[in-house]
């Protein structure tokens, strides 16, 4: 008997009739965007201001910015490794760039171009098995994300006050917790990996937060998507209030 | 009663598709078609079958590329005067028409890890609570029908790799051992070694087919390769273990 592979040959590439390339187009386009927009926005910090008024950049969340270094260079290198690493790592990004970058496969049951397979058995695959050293990572940009849409509300010399960029932020913050707390290797850590539940109260609270999770997690791409837009959506806006393109709906007299 | 308008598969590898028009009734699904093909016009076409009811997993194929259950695709999923194609899976070696050999996951299951109980309460029984078990009943719900592993890139555009990985159904398998209450074997019997769970790359193709609705990826591989990430790449966990030492088995 032969391999069906050899059958599949026969056959040619796919069977499907259906639109099967529409979606790993259509994410690999959308993604390449963000991936272009950020780099040109983080990198850029010349003349394309960052900050406007109460509001600061995700990209840039929390500044840090020593005088030691280059006026070229951007507080931004700082920040966007983690969130570039949390998501290049991140087990539904991987769904989406190995079907769309890598083809492998486009989708399925469509046949691959790749000659060999060894998927994440070796490098430069392996690395994703760092996912959860981002995770942690991840987690302590919540807090931080969270003061800076606090901040947000606070403009120096008026105080409390309300303006558009800051619901932005505040959406951006929830977006970018939610897509966190969705993490499968959260999942994991705060629950999925116990045997035992119900063995004491802790393993039982456990159990709870894995579930709690779990409702993150099985709308971990629609997430994954908002947040992503959301980020670069905070970004855009406040590049654009920062540099006179656009004037900031606020309460406050002076901004 | 209008008609299906089917390419069939025939032969073995050396076949060839063929064309046939077969009448149908509302509310008859794929199998039924191929059925009354059989009857009336390809009395020796091989078609391999058991429930209808999409529970025994045997009527496995692929319906305009893609795998599924023959009688669990309804007729009026299609176009009228679409051209049906049904095919047999293509992962597995081809006996004839839309029948393949799958005894290599016959062989796969020979390797899979047993479960090994606990010792028994005092009054001789074993005890598990709801709490605990609750998450691996979906695993139980597998009919084997192998969709998920003939639709496995890993293993159907590299065939050289059916020696190294067991594939999504098998994957299923090692997660209701490993996650199992009662379960003693160590963690790297069941999770870390021979069974290729590295070469999965989370694409859920297995997940998208699975005719059970069974969370393939989300529920079975991805904490597989978490409880290997435990192991092996969690500085957290290797800081912990190297302090304080650790144990195997939660």
């Amino acid at each position: 008997m032969a391999q069906a592979t050899e059958v599949q040959q026969r056959y040619g590439k796919t069977q499907r009739t259906d639109r099967w390339w529409l979606e790993p187009v259509a994410l690999g386009a959308g993604f390449l965007i963000f991936v272009i927009y950020s780099t040109v926005s983080g990198f850029n910090v010349g003349n394309w201001h960052y900050e406007a008024g109460p509001y600061l950049s995700p990209f840039f969340e929390p500044l840090i910015n020593p005088s030691w270094t280059p006026e070229w260079f951007s507080p931004a290198i700082f920040i966007l490794w983690a969130p570039l690493g949390f998501r290049a790592t991140c087990y539904y990004y991987r769904r989406m760039y190995y079907r769309s970058f890598f083809m492998s496969p486009m989708a399925c049951a469509v046949s691959e171009p790749a000659k060999y397979y060894t998927g994440e058995s070796k490098f430069p695959f392996i690395l994703m098995n760092s996912h959860r050293f981002f995770l942690y990572v991840a987690l302590l940009f919540i807090p931080v994300l969270w003061y800076g849409a606090a901040k947000s509300f606070w403009m120096p010399g008026e105080g409390l006050g309300i303006g558009v960029g800051s619901i932005i932020l505040v959406a951006n913050a929830f977006l970018l917790m939610m897509f966190t707390i969705g993490c499968n290797s959260l999942r994991h850590i705060v629950g999925g990996g116990l045997n035992c539940f119900s063995c004491t109260n802790f393993t039982r609270t456990r159990r709870k937060m894995w579930d709690l999770v779990t409702v993150a997690n099985e709308r971990h791409k629609a997430w994954a998507w908002a947040s992503l837009v959301s980020v670069g959506v905070s970004d855009l806006y406040i590049r654009l209030v920062a540099n006179g393109a656009i004037t900031d709906i606020n309460t406050w007299t002076t901004f | 009663m209008p008609n299906a308008h089917l390419k069939v598969w025939r032969g073995d590898t050396g076949g060839a598709y063929v064309d046939y028009d077969v009448e149908y009734e509302e509310g008859m699904v794929v199998l039924d078609v191929v059925h009354r093909l059989q009857a009336t016009q390809a009395g020796d076409l091989a078609v391999r079958w058991n429930c209808k009811a999409g529970k025994c997993g045997s009527c496995s194929a692929e319906i305009n590329g893609k795998p599924v259950l023959q009688c669990m695709t309804r007729m009026e999923t299609f176009i009228p005067g679409e051209t049906i194609t049904v095919a047999p899976l293509k992962t597995f070696p081809l006996i004839r028409d839309l029948v393949t050999d799958v005894s290599w996951n016959y062989r796969v299951a020979e390797t899979m890890p047993e479960l090994k109980l606990s010792a028994p309460d005092a009054d001789g029984h074993r005890r598990m609570a709801q709490i605990d078990i609750d998450r691996e009943q979906e695993f139980r719900k597998c009919i084997e029908c192998y969709i998920c592993q003939d639709v496995c890139h890993v293993i159907r555009d590299h065939p050289e790799n059916m020696e190294k990985f067991a594939g999504p159904r098998f994957f299923v398998q090692l997660a209701n051992v490993s996650m199992h209450p009662l379960d003693q074997n160590p963690a790297k019997a069941t999770v870390s070694h021979g069974f290729g769970l590295d070469y999965c790359n989370i694409t859920k193709c297995c997940t998208d087919v699975c005719p059970e609705g069974i969370h393939i990826t989300d529920n079975a591989i991805i904490p597989l390769k978490e409880r290997r990430v435990d192991e092996y790449y969690d500085p957290v966990k290797a800081l912990v273990r190297k302090v304080f030492g650790g144990g195997d088995k939660k």
